[in-house]
């Protein structure tokens, strides 16, 4: 169905160097390597999909070949590191105004390497009218796709994949956007399109989609009876004019009717009785503007009552709206948000896509690769590659607007191994893993953006500094610094580009941002050095521990807990620290720590609890590498085997700052595994079993979480969630309610967020939690 | 005109509403006047009497002259108001009034009628105009109607509601206060100009409830008729210019019924009986949306030229067919290539904006506001499990397109569970019903 870009283009005929306001290599990013493609053409916007491939510098850690003759020799690293290409599968997206498409297509041409590819599905209502173009200049064949099948499968995917896909509008708040968490079931759902006219489908599960009805009066109305009415031709214009109206100069409202009399009646005078009532009335002159509002007021309306009526009909709540007539504008989001909440008495949510204007793309590309079984995998969004949702105020941020209305991105990469639920979460629909959104609250919002400002300069050196042997480190990590600056500043004007807007989010789109520059790993060395020096003093560690009474030994070993998640490079007043002293050691940490009564303090319930039974499985999701998972988490884990707990130990997939990752936990583990007999018969044993999250975050989102991971902790009945660091328990997690005992605990390493919490810098949080039943 | 108000569904049951306690004081006062009247007449002492309490019996329940009925007659008589009878519906455009001409009034009481009220007879009963824009529809006239045993005709007025200081001044003029009269007006009007009635025409408004009014006028008049024939009827082959025929429609089962009323705006009622119903919804896309965007469209300047030019026009040149997108029928979806995919649609194009006349501009609002209204009132149905919707509104008068289309599309998208019915008085009920009001009728 017809299109609508968000400014209007010029006229056709373009070349490419004066429309594409970036380079169009940063654009059709890894087109050499691309595969399949599929596009989806409306009245004014194009939407290109293809999948490629992106080769990655990836960090590689093995051990030596002869374990145990190093151990003796100061100097020796644990394990060496080795850095390989890897290559992933990523989705990219791209969004341009019609009037490029000859020009687009020649570069795609000029530049497209595989020539595997025969096909390229194609839908939209310009499909047709492009068709031949496209067979000439890219020599594939035009596969028609259904329009509303690419929509509902493209509605899916991005439900699916995408955490904060979802959001409602409301006016008047700051910001604007509320987004979603997602159902961890998405059916069923209705989809409202507007677009000439409007489409009611009720989606009920992946392949199952009906529709159920529709209506005339829809963007084409607007567009149609706008152009007739206000002489303005244009769709962006027509919205502006209507902005800008006072509807009430037109219809007739009930007050008009009724005169004062509506309010003793208990009767709001402001509705509507009769759109464009005036007009019929009064022989008057009528303004652009006037005209425009009352028509956007009418059609919204109209679709708002439809859509509650096959709601209610359908016994539906969740109601999405997408078509060029939503697409981005806060207008018509307002209206339409306006209209569902008074038809259904705000018991149907109108919600709308942060990728909508992609929805048809994306499902004329899976329509094409089905035999690849795109959604047998897990797709995360690329911080780095997205260009994230537009701003809401086009007169605030014209250049964001502008550019957005030209070209805009969407990168999705395919996780390796598909993301569920943690089976241990007392409601996953509830479940949300930030503590604080920050698009909400604008004053930890700006800390937050600030802090992350101030920190890149030691992430760039620290990149540098990761790669010694690289020529051109420098210059990428300065594209890095660049990129990620960019991105913040992004951020600072619409905090809700991404989604919700977290210390998480923020977190990722620097990692997202590093590995795009080839920075697999920053931290690489140093967590090599760090692990190295932690496992030497690890026998010394247990040894001082065995040699307590029982009860003392609980206290000093949650203590080595806190004291080890000191070390985390991620925070600033600790990196300060590690880089003018490097003999600070396990016991300096110590030292640093609250003294009890902590911040947050139920040790003794927790000591309660171990004079109890065992638990049957602890799972435990570690933090940092070096003394925090060897000097503080094996000592804990062996304790807990001891005592007849069996322990999965989750560490990331991937690299983030200096996260222990699974790949290292491995090497860990069979090191201690020579020093100590307890660990070494459990990892025999299968007693002790190290695991993947599936994640490549300092945080946790217990939403995706590797698959295996979850089956882990069915199989082997999970009872105890240990969660440790600052990432993990506090910017995330803390406030999640699971459905078996579970312990948080991190040391606070930020003054401003200490005193948020009502402490000081190094201030300790130890939450015990056991559900209530 | 209907109560047309973006509304969402309000419960409302029949009689609740309209009661407030400014009507029972007024209709108290109005007793009393009454009372002292018929005193009045009674000490002038006439054989009249008797003559009159027969033929003011229903039809049906005459029982004889004997001294039982002659006390139900003087029963009747006290309740019963001085004339003249009005009912008044003030909508947000047009003013509908019904006027009850009694026309067994005997020699002697035309002698002792007072000059205003007779001249207010003559004058509404001898014109079939009313200043510039006001309007007797002299084909609705109900003749020989026995209301609260009187017999006569019932007349249907209607003229603008912007004329309506004009009327008021002409209450002024035609001294309508000296007789003693109470107004019984519904719809929102009634409100709005409550405080002229009184300063200006020095007139006591008793304001109804419009739903109430609504709801009694429509069961009233389909109960007596339309002068011998079927006030309710239905369309035959809808679609088909040839074949397409007018029906009477016999309401054997009445209830449930859903109620749609096409004013300026549109309310949408589910009636269960006489005295419970709820309103559903309304849609703001009514009788004074299509005539609104006529006028700024084509220039028209009245309804019935908004009419005219869309029965001349082809809506097809202005909307996109689902055709024009898909070739044809949309196959996926079961939707028919004649069917509207976006009205308007095509007047995206600039061409094609320059290629239509007013005539195709005013047949397509038209088309867009009916199947609109259709498609709302189809979903109410479904939600209520109601089958058999009845149309009334003044959007439907002279409106055989609309009734026609909304007959069609019921039909068609309910694959023939819907029945579309509509009423000869299409627009007059609420101010029926404002008159049944002020005759107590129940």
């Amino acid at each position: 169905m017809a299109e609508r870009g968000v400014r209007g283009g010029g006229s056709g005929g373009d070349s490419l160097d004066k429309s594409i306001t970036l380079p169009p290599d940063e654009i059709f990013r890894n087109l050499e390597n691309a595969k399949r493609f599929a596009i989806d053409i409306g009245g004014s916007l194009t939407k290109l999909a293809y999948y490629s491939t992106v080769q990655h510098k990836v960090a590689k850690v093995r051990s030596f070949d002869h374990p145990g003759k190093d151990t003796e020799q100061d100097h020796e690293p644990p394990y060496e590191i080795s850095v390989q290409e890897e290559i992933t599968a990523r989705l990219h997206f791209i969004k341009f105004e019609n009037s490029y498409m000859e020009a687009c297509l020649d570069f795609i041409r000029d530049h497209l390497v595989n020539t595997e590819t025969k096909v390229i599905q194609a839908t939209g209502g310009g499909a047709y009218k492009f068709k031949d173009l496209i067979e000439e200049k890219l020599r594939l064949k035009v596969d028609k796709e259904d329009v509303m099948t690419c929509l509902i499968k493209g509605c899916n995917f991005v439900l699916k994949n995408i955490p904060h896909e979802a959001f409602m509008y409301q006016k008047d708040s700051d910001p604007e956007f509320r987004f979603q968490t997602n159902h961890p079931n998405i059916f069923p759902y209705l989809l409202v399109n507007i677009g000439s006219g409007v489409s009611i489908v009720k989606v009920e599960t992946e392949d199952r989609f009906e529709w159920i009805g529709g209506s005339s009066i829809g963007g084409g109305t607007f567009w149609g009876l706008g152009a007739l009415l206000t002489k303005t031709k244009k769709f962006d214009e027509l919205l502006q004019l209507a902005s800008k109206g006072r509807h009430a100069n037109v219809d007739m409202l009930v007050q008009d009717v009724y005169g004062g009399a509506h309010q003793t009646l208990g009767l709001s005078g402001n509705l509507i009785a009769s759109s464009f009532g005036k007009s019929a009335t009064a022989d008057r002159e009528f303004s652009k503007e006037d005209m425009a509002k009352s028509l956007l007021h009418m059609i919204s309306n109209d679709i708002g009552q439809l859509a509650c009526l096959y709601a209610k009909l359908h016994g539906l709540d969740r109601v999405y709206f997408g078509g060029f007539f939503i697409r981005g504008h806060p207008v018509t989001m307002r209206t339409i948000t306006y209209s569902i909440n008074f038809f259904s008495k705000g018991e149907v949510q109108a919600l709308f896509l942060r990728h909508e204007g992609y929805l048809g793309a994306i499902g004329a590309f899976l329509k094409g690769a089905e035999q690849d079984n795109p959604n047998q995998y897990s797709w995360g969004e690329n911080y780095a590659g997205s260009s994230g949702l537009m701003s809401t105020s086009p007169e605030l941020y014209p250049t964001q607007r502008a550019r957005s209305g030209t070209f805009d991105l969407l990168e999705m990469d395919r996780l390796e191994r598909p993301l569920v639920n943690l089976p241990l979460l007392l409601d996953p629909s509830s479940y949300v893993p930030d503590t604080v959104d920050l698009t909400d609250d604008a004053l930890a919002r700006q800390y937050w953006l600030t802090c992350f400002e101030e920190a890149l300069d030691g992430v760039v050196k620290r990149a540098v500094a990761s790669q010694p042997e690289s020529t051109d480190a420098a210059e990428r990590a300065e594209k890095f610094r660049q990129k990620y600056w960019s991105k913040l500043q992004t951020l600072r004007h619409q905090p809700f580009a991404y989604g919700t807007l977290t210390v998480r989010s923020l977190l990722d789109t620097r990692e997202h941002c590093l590995n795009e520059f080839n920075f697999p790993d920053p931290y690489s060395k140093v967590k090599q050095k760090e692990n190295g020096l932690a496992l030497k003093c690890f026998q010394g560690v247990t040894r001082s521990l065995d040699s307590l009474e029982w009860e003392e030994r609980q206290l000093a070993l949650v203590k080595g807990l806190l004291a080890g998640n000191v070390f985390d490079w991620g925070a600033k007043a600790v990196s300060d620290v590690l880089e003018s002293d490097p003999q600070f050691g396990f016991e300096e940490a110590k030292k640093k720590l609250q003294e009890r009564p902590w911040l947050v303090d139920s040790y003794s319930k927790w000591l309660q609890r171990l004079k109890g039974p065992p638990h049957k499985c602890a799972l435990i999701f570690a933090d940092n590498s070096g003394v925090d998972v060897i000097l503080g988490v094996f000592p804990f884990v062996r304790e807990l085997l001891f005592r007849g707990t069996e322990v999965i130990l989750a560490c990331n997939s991937g690299p983030a700052l200096n996260d222990v990752t699974y790949s290292e936990s491995l090497i860990v583990a069979e090191r201690i595994a020579a020093m100590d007999p307890i660990i070494h018969s459990a990892l025999q044993e299968e007693r002790l079993l190290l695991v993947q999250t599936g994640s490549s975050s300092p945080c946790l989102d217990l939403s995706r979480l590797d698959k295996g991971l979850a089956v882990l902790v069915r199989e082997r009945s999970a009872d105890l969630v240990v969660i440790e660091g600052m990432g993990r328990a506090i910017h995330t997690n803390y406030h999640a309610l699971l459905c078996c005992e579970s312990l948080k605990l991190a040391v606070v390493k930020n003054a401003w967020l200490a005193e948020r919490l009502g402490g000081r810098l190094f201030s300790v949080i130890f939450k015990y939690e056991v559900p209530t039943k | 005109m209907g109560a047309g108000w973006l509304g969402s569904p309000m419960e409302r049951h029949g009689g609740a509403a309209a009661s407030g306690s400014a009507g029972e004081s007024a209709s108290g006062n109005a007793e009393a006047r009454c009372a002292e009247l018929l005193r009045r007449r009674t000490s002038s002492g006439s054989g009249a009497e008797a003559a009159e309490g027969v033929r003011r019996e229903r039809p049906g329940s005459y029982s004889g002259p004997s001294s039982a009925s002659r006390q139900r007659v003087e029963g009747l008589r006290k309740k019963r108001p001085l004339f003249p009878w009005f009912g008044l519906d003030i909508g947000g455009t047009l003013v509908k009034l019904v006027y009850f001409e009694p026309k067994d009034i005997t020699a002697e009481e035309e002698k002792e009628e007072v000059e205003s009220l007779k001249s207010i007879r003559k004058y509404l009963t001898s014109n079939v105009a009313y200043g510039s824009a006001g309007i007797r529809d002299v084909h609705l006239e109900l003749k020989d109607l026995t209301l609260c045993g009187r017999k006569g005709n019932l007349h249907f007025i209607r003229f603008p509601t912007h004329d309506m200081p004009a009327f008021i001044q002409m209450g002024r003029d035609k001294n309508f206060s000296s007789l003693h009269t109470v107004f019984c007006a519904t719809g929102g009007g009634a409100y709005k100009f409550e405080q002229d009635f009184l300063t200006i025409g020095d007139l006591q408004l008793r304001k109804l409830d419009e739903l109430d009014c609504l709801i009694k006028g429509i069961l009233y008049i389909d109960s007596v008729g339309f002068n011998g024939r079927s006030q309710c009827y239905y369309f035959e082959n809808p679609a088909d210019s040839e074949k397409c025929q007018k029906l009477p429609f016999d309401l054997k089962n009445l209830y449930p019924l859903l109620l749609v009323n096409i004013g300026s705006g549109v309310s949408i009622l589910a009636v269960y009986s006489k005295d419970n119903y709820k309103r559903v919804t309304g849609t703001s896309l009514g009788g004074g949306t299509f005539f609104g965007l006529c006028c700024l469209l084509t220039g028209c300047t009245t309804f019935e030229e908004a009419l005219e030019m869309a029965s001349r026009g082809d809506s097809t040149k202005v909307d996109k067919l689902v055709r024009d997108i898909y070739g044809g029928d949309y196959e996926r979806f079961g939707l028919p290539g004649w069917a509207v995919a976006s009205s308007f649609g095509n007047m995206m194009s600039k061409e094609k904006r320059e290629a239509v006349s007013k005539e195709d501009l005013a047949r397509a609002t038209l088309i867009t506001i009916t199947n609109n209204i259709g498609s709302i009132a189809r979903m109410c149905a479904l939600n209520e499990n109601i089958n058999q919707v009845v149309f009334v509104g003044n959007f439907l008068r002279v409106n055989t397109i609309a009734m026609r289309l909304l007959a069609y599309a019921l039909d068609y998208w309910s694959k023939g569970q819907l029945k579309a019915l509509f009423s000869e008085h299409e627009g007059y009920f609420g101010a029926v019903g404002a008159l049944l009001e002020l005759l107590k009728i129940p």
